[in-house]
């Protein structure tokens, strides 16, 4: 009779140590998050005199004249207006291309669908960071070509140019994701579409793409954040200042930051950058993280 | 159903767009990647001269590429077993426990994969800051002030594990939504049967857990693999640019180095065929090594 008290006290006892444990590592990568994550937004409301002491003391003040001088001395303005026109300009180049493409290899039988469905799956396989000196390269035969006939550069520098290429990498993975859930769909809708006479072109505009709306917007979250977020591209093509991305211009200031000690114009300038996607991502999550069970995988 | 005038348009019409833009941004540039590894080119002079494997015997004998080599292999190990136990474990926790605040948590780990790696380079230099920094300031407390600080990016024997926790930290809570995923499509139905039979949480994570969720964990391998190699070279050229003295080099970053800055495209495009060769390679090989029959439930 005692030996079975005992048994269970002790049962309840290893429980509530794992309970704890459970808390205390659940805790840990929590705070190990949020901590830095938010010491960013408060390093971005110091002034410069602040960041000789304790990294751990509160900004004495809202000093938001950081804010004001990443705007107007580090042309952040600037760099948000090219990266909003990148971001948007690629996804939109990125949805008209690669639907109809996804909707042709999901859907249709012909010649060479076989082929061109393993031409995109081996892209994914690619890495734009593998190719990013060829398509400088590229680029840099282009503009030599445009200036003997038009006079000036126009391919490096370009932020519509930067945005296609973006566009371009994200193909396979993109067609990839849209291509699986236009399998999913009952092939009747097109029937019924086809026996009331709607062409094959309206059929997909009218029937199948509203209906594949879920798996539209993973694609646009996806691709928001890693085009929003892409630096090593922007960095090699966009060697002109006016033409930089927000990432590559917190590069330059990170490198100019050692040198000057300019922490606030740095961090308001990260603060930048985070804020957008952070406030999709507090509005969407459900959905971003729906959507990667879905499709599986990223970058 | 039957055939219909146009079908061959509109797919040519829809399909074309796609195609041309992958062959010109992606199969031309991989194509560019492997031939000019042939060649000894100095940059934009277009003095190209056929040298055939040369550059790959040069760079068989590179010092500084065999230290990138083995800097690559030791990232994509440390971060791979690390970044898969911590995942594990709280994909197991947050879908398997009853949590207060389970949503929150989901929701806050899965932060790091959405900030861009620039913002992460310089979070983790403000936390590595020898002078200020988070991390010393931490440690002062208990090494006491005087203690002279640890340079976590200037220590060439510290400097690549100060990478691989940066990238740890960026990966977690991406493969553990993936993880999660899986694992709640496991029926409950067998975790009550084994908690019936006396099997511990251990036990039940081991035994039936790992075992049906194998497929994901399996292609999981395969973004480690490519994601490593991928996200070093962004951390590392966005915190310490290969050094100290080339100690936190990895594959890609040498390249884009010999490429740009030494300006020798041809030498730079060899080690961009080694670094292709190699992660089919060690894809192919990790998928062999952990394939097993796939279990149904």
């Amino acid at each position: 009779m005692k030996n079975q008290y005992e048994k269970k006290i002790n049962i309840s006892g290893t429980e509530k140590l794992y309970e704890a444990f459970i808390y205390v590592a659940l805790i840990t990568l929590c705070v190990s998050i949020i901590v830095p994550v938010g010491w960013v937004f408060f390093a971005s409301i110091k002034q410069d005199s602040e960041f000789y002491g304790s990294p751990w003391t509160l900004p004495l003040g809202f000093h938001y004249q950081n804010f004001i001088s990443a705007f107007e001395k580090a042309r952040m303005g600037d760099y948000f207006l090219n990266s909003i026109v990148t971001t948007a300009v690629a996804l939109l180049i990125l949805l008209v291309v690669s639907m109809p493409a996804a909707y042709v290899l999901a859907r249709c039988d012909f010649k060479g669908n076989r082929f061109f469905n393993a031409m995109f799956m081996g892209g994914l396989f690619i890495n734009v960071n593998y190719i990013v000196v060829p398509i400088f390269l590229m680029l840099v035969d282009g503009d030599k070509v445009a200036r003997d006939y038009i006079g000036n550069g126009i391919f490096l520098n370009n932020i519509f140019v930067l945005a296609l290429i973006y566009a371009s990498t994200a193909l396979p993975f993109t067609i990839y994701l849209l291509s699986g859930y236009f399998k999913t769909l009952p092939k009747a809708y097109e029937e019924a579409a086809y026996m009331d006479g709607c062409g094959y072109f309206k059929t997909m505009v009218q029937i199948i793409m509203p209906m594949a709306r879920p798996s539209i917007i993973t694609v646009i979250l996806f691709n928001f954040l890693s085009f929003w977020n892409e630096y090593i591209i922007a960095l090699t093509l966009m060697t002109n200042d006016s033409a930089k991305t927000l990432p590559v211009g917190i590069m330059n200031l990170m490198t100019a930051q050692n040198a000057a000690a300019q922490y606030g114009q740095m961090y308001a300038g990260l603060v930048i950058v985070m804020l957008p996607t952070l406030i999709l991502y507090i509005m969407v999550q459900k959905k971003l993280t729906q959507g990667m069970s879905m499709g599986g995988l990223k970058g | 159903m039957t055939k219909r005038k146009g079908r061959g348009r509109f797919i040519v019409l829809c399909l074309s767009p796609a195609v041309i833009l992958f062959t010109i941004f992606m199969i031309i540039p991989t194509i560019n990647v492997f031939r000019m590894s042939l060649y000894k080119w100095g940059g934009f002079s277009n003095n190209k001269r056929f040298v055939g494997l040369d550059n790959f015997k040069i760079l068989f004998g590179d010092q500084k590429f065999f230290q990138s080599f083995q800097n690559t292999v030791l990232l994509i190990v440390i971060t791979t077993i690390v970044t898969m136990f911590f995942s594990l474990m709280f994909a197991a926790i947050l879908s398997r426990e009853k949590i207060a605040g389970q949503n929150f948590f989901r929701v806050i780990f899965y932060i790091p994969n959405i900030l861009s790696a620039v913002v992460i380079a310089a979070i983790f230099s403000a936390i590595y800051d020898p002078a200020h920094g988070m991390l010393n300031s931490i440690l002062s407390l208990f090494k006491g002030q005087n203690a002279s600080p640890t340079l976590w990016l200037g220590d060439q024997s510290i400097v690549i594990y100060s990478i691989a926790i940066t990238m740890i930290w960026q990966a977690i809570g991406y493969y553990m939504v993936m993880y999660m995923a899986s694992m709640s499509s496991i029926p409950e139905s067998l975790y009550e049967c084994a908690s019936l039979e006396g099997a511990g949480r251990i036990r039940q994570f081991f035994d039936i857990t790992l075992p049906l969720i194998w497929i994901n964990v399996r292609t999981t391998l395969t973004f480690f693999i490519i994601s490593s190699i991928n996200l070093s070279f962004l951390f590392v050229k966005a915190m310490t640019s290969g050094g100290p003295d080339g100690s936190t080099e990895v594959f890609l970053s040498y390249m884009y180095k010999q490429a740009y800055t030494n300006s020798s495209y041809g030498y730079g495009m060899a080690v961009g065929v080694i670094v292709f060769i190699f992660s089919f390679a060690l894809s192919a090989i990790v998928n062999q090594v952990t394939k097993r029959e796939p279990l149904e439930y």
